[in-house]
């Protein structure tokens, strides 16, 4: 069959079509997520929750400049430290959660006795309000002398539970101001 | 493209088949080994696996286990299976952790058609490239251990893919770096089976009889390795006893299925020669 020279422009103008809808076979190399750490500034801190004080490295992106806010974006252990040797329990590695967790409660949650709905309330509300509950616990349990006669001057209505995220000068002011509110039962809860 | 990464296998290319050799004199071939013996059920790596691969959250239910998720999903590369099962009147936790084995034989290399979308790197680790995957699920009925998930939102399947950002520059996987007993540890495979087959010692030394290290050979062997201190019972910790992945009726398959897009293909190019050479047909005109 003889080929017209307009039937040989049409096959290459259908050629080029075809050729553009894409037949490159070279297979596409997977690409590796880049380090999300790559640039992240090093801090190294303690884990604050439990009394083993793991130590970690927050990774925060933001130069530290005047006019920028930081912002944390991993923390992992630190291989450095001879606690953990660079690991963390489920808590610990998700740590990060307390500093930026949009969960993260900002302020005081109140229930009233008998509701049963909780509700945010400001810090001068939960102060006066845990101050006067304090008070009257204590007027009305306070113990000045026991079955024999001795002064003990305690009260026995109130515990105070410590916590292992309060540094050493915390726990010092705590157990001195609630020895002197006359607590005997002062404890500590080492995994808060 | 640093050494660390050096590609070995690509889905859906000749590679899958035959593995590409590398120019330079190989890179450290890695493999976690897990000691279930030594895990005492914290999760801290299911957590840390979450952080780093930044997985979105899941709600979980407490459904009478110790386990926090019922199943892996596209958000859950790594879960803690605690099946609880009882060795004479005793009861046995047998803990798995389930994530991706990454095997020398990729069953969901060899199944997958789409080019790049699973690639296996020199230094062992197997990763999925969802930017390519077309979402067809081949690599979901081609694993052995039944850990890709499909993601329905991005129509794309993922999987562990063993922190290849962190390997790729010295740095262990998140699950490895956070476990606390000691459990999961991370080195050359080589280093890691001498390691595993100490363990296996002691274990029997200690009266685990059956102490064995999973590392099965139907998938070439895997890089990341348990040692189970009860090697009778691999169906209790979820783990089959011959898995097997092999490149031929899996990469057949994908075979096939060129050639039968190539015959479509074949088959319009026909039909456009044809119209160019013959013509239209014309409506027969009316005598």
């Amino acid at each position: 069959m003889p080929i017209s020279r307009r039937t040989f422009l049409k096959a290459s103008v259908a050629g080029v079509g075809i050729s553009a809808l894409g037949f490159d076979l070279k297979p596409a190399y997977a690409a590796v997520r880049q380090l999300k750490i790559r640039n992240a500034r090093e801090y190294k801190t303690v884990c604050p929750y439990c009394a083993v004080g793991c130590g970690t490295i927050a990774y925060v992106h933001g130069s530290g400049g005047l006019n920028t806010t930081n912002t944390i974006i991993h923390v992992e252990g630190d291989p450095d430290n001879p606690i953990n040797g660079g690991t963390l329990c489920p808590k610990g590695a998700s740590q990060m959660g307390l500093a930026i967790s949009p969960r993260l409660r900002k302020s005081p949650m109140f229930r009233e006795g008998g509701a049963s709905e909780w509700r945010e309330v400001d810090w001068d509300f939960a102060m006066d309000w845990l101050a006067r509950k304090f008070k009257e616990s204590r007027d009305a349990t306070f113990t000045e002398q026991d079955s024999q006669g001795r002064t003990v001057n305690r009260t026995n209505g109130i515990a105070w539970v410590g916590s292992a995220t309060v540094a050493n000068e915390d726990a010092y002011l705590i157990t001195k101001t609630m020895r002197a509110m006359g607590l005997t039962y002062i404890d500590h809860q080492a995994r808060i | 493209m640093p050494d660390t990464l050096a590609i070995k296998r690509i889905s859906a290319s000749p590679s899958a088949l035959i593995p590409l050799e590398s120019l330079r004199s190989g890179g450290p071939v890695y493999s976690k080994l897990v000691d279930i013996s030594k895990c005492i059920g914290c999760k801290g790596c299911e957590v840390a696996c979450k952080e780093w691969n930044d997985l979105k959250v899941e709600q979980t239910s407490n459904f009478g286990s110790m386990q926090s998720h019922k199943d892996l999903s596209s958000n859950t590369w790594l879960l803690m299976r605690f099946n609880e099962v009882e060795i004479g009147d005793d009861l046995s936790w047998m803990i798995k952790k389930d994530a991706c084995l990454h095997c020398e034989e990729p069953g969901c290399l060899f199944a997958c058609p789409a080019p790049g979308a699973i690639v296996q790197y020199q230094n062992g680790i197997v990763d999925f490239n969802q930017d390519q995957c077309i979402g067809c699920q081949n690599c979901v009925s081609g694993c052995p251990f039944d850990i890709p998930r499909f993601d329905k939102e991005t129509k794309t399947v993922a999987k562990c893919n063993m922190c290849i950002d962190r390997v790729e520059v010295g740095l262990e996987p998140a699950c490895v770096k956070t476990c606390p007993t000691n459990a999961i540890q991370w080195g050359i495979k080589d280093d890691m089976l001498a390691l595993a087959e100490k363990k296996v010692e002691t274990m029997k030394r200690r009266g685990y009889e059956h102490a064995a290290l999973y590392n099965p050979g139907g998938v070439g062997g895997t890089h990341m390795m348990y040692v189970v201190p009860h090697g009778d019972r691999l169906e209790d910790y979820s783990l089959p006893a011959h898995p097997v992945a092999s490149p031929a009726p899996l990469g057949g398959l994908n075979v096939l299925r060129r050639v039968g897009s190539y015959l479509l293909g074949f088959g319009v190019l026909s039909a456009l020669a044809h119209f160019l050479a013959v013509g239209p047909m014309s409506p027969e005109e009316d005598s």
